[in-house]
């Protein structure tokens, strides 16, 4: 069974107007999707319908995620199917420490999956490792969740969140925006640490930049609200070199 | 002294129009001959009580009352408390547990009576004392009766006044200059019943120069059942001291509680203040503070949590009278249901109080489209050297943050929790005693999870 299956997917928001016009996308296990397009096609739109923001109407189409009506869910119950979203700009929580936000969002998903939850030895041990691997500083996670980070420590903290979650599908949204080099590499290469057989990715992004590190399976131009073409990694290439001129003719045609 | 006795007794002044006010006369003319006090106390009662006479109960055309009409909210006025029997001892007892764990000197004063037995009494810290308000009274003790208020603006206020008129006991404490207390002193306050009823209570902390002390007060009583509490606190506070006062308020859900705090801080002070208010029915907390000398450093801080039809206010009036003073106060409410909270926050820089620097904020949560937040921040500045301001805030949660911790999987109700906690918990940090906010927080959290 396919892991994610978009068929048909359309999206307006509140005023009536269309963002997504037909979106059909089938990610297996253990595959990298990258999805490129301009600014303002769409790809941060399908981002928030897929885990659940509000705002959104969905006019048809259907989503589904192992099988399971993923647009019935809400968004604490996608993340707990084993949705996960690295969002494009984190958000500061003044007043939540990251370790007790890290430890609730890991425990809630484990309660609704019936699972026990961490003893506080083992949450601790986790979250030393993997931000170990993260290069993040044991001081940051006390402190207030974003709360004064650097771009670069925001995407890592994201990274971190996703290490510890184990999501069976990964949706990067724009994880490159704000990041200089350095802070890519350490990004992308935790990324690429979490790619395995069993889970599925779709890295979001403007630029093929981000594509060198954390290099796809498949990539789609996205464009007008919908998917418009689909190819190899060498597509991403193609785009860098020619831009999206060439679909922007097409629609005007 | 006697001409006021010439006034005809039975027809009152005409200010004096509600059913209320017509009680509160009635009871000050069974009592008054009966209170605790030296000859000059007497006549302050007195004097005190021709003030609430002569304007009657604080309504919304009196500014300092605008959102909080005492004279519609006070539909009677309860026959004054007995001191409590039995059973009223046992319940006095159990009372305070909101700080169960926590370890603390209690000292228990129900239904407005200080009860020794019930009280930790025995081996005070050197340089403390501890003794009823009623016994200081009815001994003359003159440097009690001449501190009670007496150079407070408060005094001009009719809610304070009526405690001065009425007050019969509560909590005498002294610590001498250079004392260490570490123990934090809790005033445990209840009313007990049986029958709703007007409780006065009036204590007087005086902290010397460079001593440190903390106070805890709680108040609480039974639930459904329209008891009066009209209680007030005098703190005076010498040069050097370091003082933490918190103020948690757990009456019960029908109860009016109308607190007063006076407090005169002298030079290179540390006064840490919270308010801590989530129960009670109809709830007004003032507090007039006064630096009297420079470089006092000063946190007031509330945490408001309501819900349903409740309605609590925290006026503060925060009197720089000399320079070189901080301020900082920080307010938060939450409010659920049809609740509503009222900040008034006035900052006054006197003309020779340059080089004062003042920061107030005061931010409310609204839960619900029903709720109401009023916030009224006044700054009246005398001094051209001054670094003041103040913001005020008014607003749902955020339901992007909302968003972000359901997208890691924390449930719709668990992550309002978490952003609620987080929104007080920053008033609450301001508590400097580890177990104490540590029971404020356990208190948030019981509210926040007794929700829908």
């Amino acid at each position: 069974m396919s892991l994610l299956e978009i068929k048909n997917l359309q999206v307006s928001v509140e005023d009536d107007r269309q963002i997504l016009r037909g979106v059909n996308l089938t990610v297996n296990p253990g595959e990298v999707h990258a999805i490129m397009g301009p600014n303002g096609s769409g790809k941060s739109t399908l981002a928030h319908v897929l885990s659940g923001k509000d705002g959104y109407a969905v006019t048809g189409g259907e989503v589904l995620l192992d099988g399971a009506d993923l647009l019935a869910m809400e968004p604490d119950e996608r993340a707990a199917a084993g949705l996960f979203l690295a969002f494009q700009y984190p958000m500061e929580i003044p007043g939540v420490a990251t370790m007790t936000f890290l430890r609730t969002a890991m425990n809630a998903q484990r309660k609704k999956r019936g699972e026990a939850e961490l003893s506080t030895p083992e949450f601790m041990k986790r979250v030393r490792e993997e931000a170990a691997k993260l290069s993040i500083d044991p001081e940051m996670l006390r402190r207030p969740v974003n709360v004064g980070f650097s771009g670069g420590e925001k995407k890592r903290n994201e990274v971190l969140q996703m290490a510890l979650l184990q999501p069976k599908l990964a949706v990067l949204d724009e994880t490159d925006s704000g990041l200089d080099i350095d802070a890519l590499k350490i990004a992308a290469e935790g990324v690429n640490r979490l790619r395995s057989p069993e889970r599925g990715m779709i890295v979001i992004t403007h630029y093929q930049r981000l594509l060198d590190h954390i290099v796809p399976d498949i990539v789609h131009v996205f464009f007008n609200g919908r998917i418009v073409r689909t190819g190899g990694k060498e597509l991403a290439h193609e785009l860098e070199a020619k831009g999206y001129a060439d679909y922007e003719q097409e629609v005007a045609a | 002294m006697q001409t006021t006795m010439s006034k005809p007794q039975s027809s009152g002044p005409e200010a004096l129009t509600s059913e209320a006010e017509r009680q509160i006369a009635a009871a000050w003319a069974g009592v008054k001959d009966h209170l605790p006090g030296p000859a000059p106390l007497t006549a302050r009662r007195e004097a005190a009580f021709r003030r609430f006479e002569a304007a009657g109960l604080p309504h919304r055309r009196v500014e300092e009352w605008k959102y909080t009409d005492l004279r519609a909210l006070m539909r009677d006025a309860k026959p004054l408390a007995q001191p409590p029997g039995e059973i009223g001892t046992v319940r006095a007892r159990a009372a305070g547990a909101v700080l169960a764990g926590v370890d603390v000197r209690r000292i228990v004063i129900a239904d407005g009576v200080l009860l020794k037995e019930a009280s930790d009494l025995a081996d005070l810290e050197p340089g403390l004392s501890i003794g009823s308000l009623a016994d200081a009274l009815g001994s003359g003790d003159a440097e009690v009766t001449s501190r009670l208020g007496a150079q407070s603006p408060a005094e001009k206020d009719v809610a304070f006044a009526l405690n001065t008129a009425f007050m019969g006991d509560g909590a005498v404490i002294r610590l001498a200059p250079g004392a260490t207390v570490a123990r934090p002193i809790h005033l445990v306050f209840c009313f007990t019943g049986p029958v709703p009823a007007t409780v006065f209570t009036r204590s007087l902390v005086e902290v010397g120069a460079g001593a440190t002390l903390t106070l805890v007060e709680s108040h609480e009583g039974p639930d459904a059942f329209d008891y009066q509490v009209n209680t007030a606190l005098d703190l005076v506070v010498g040069d050097g001291a370091t003082v933490d006062h918190v103020k948690i308020g757990t009456e019960g859900s029908a109860a009016l509680h109308v607190a007063t705090l006076t407090a005169a801080l002298g030079r290179d002070v540390t006064f840490r203040g919270m308010v801590f208010a989530i129960g009670g029915a109809a709830v007004r907390n003032q507090l007039f503070v006064r630096c009297d000398g420079a470089h006092t450093n000063l946190m007031l801080a509330g945490a408001t949590l309501l819900k349903g039809r409740q309605h609590a206010d925290a006026t503060l009036v925060l009197d720089h009278a000399i320079g070189g003073c901080q301020s900082r106060e920080l307010f938060k409410g939450v409010l659920d249901g049809d609740s509503r909270s009222v900040f008034q926050g006035k900052i006054v820089v006197r003309p020779d109080a340059q080089k004062t620097d003042g920061k107030m904020s005061s931010h409310a949560l609204l839960l619900s489209e029903t709720a109401e937040a009023d916030h009224k921040p006044e700054l009246e500045i005398f001094a051209d050297d001054v670094v003041c301001g103040h913001g005020a805030t008014a607003g749902a949660l955020d339901e992007d943050l909302k968003f972000y911790l359901m997208a890691r999987g924390i449930p719709r109700k668990e992550a309002e929790t978490l952003l609620i906690q987080s929104f007080v918990g920053e008033a609450i940090d301001t508590v400097a005693h580890e177990g104490i906010r540590e029971a404020l927080s356990a208190a948030a959290t019981r509210w926040l999870e007794a929700r829908q």
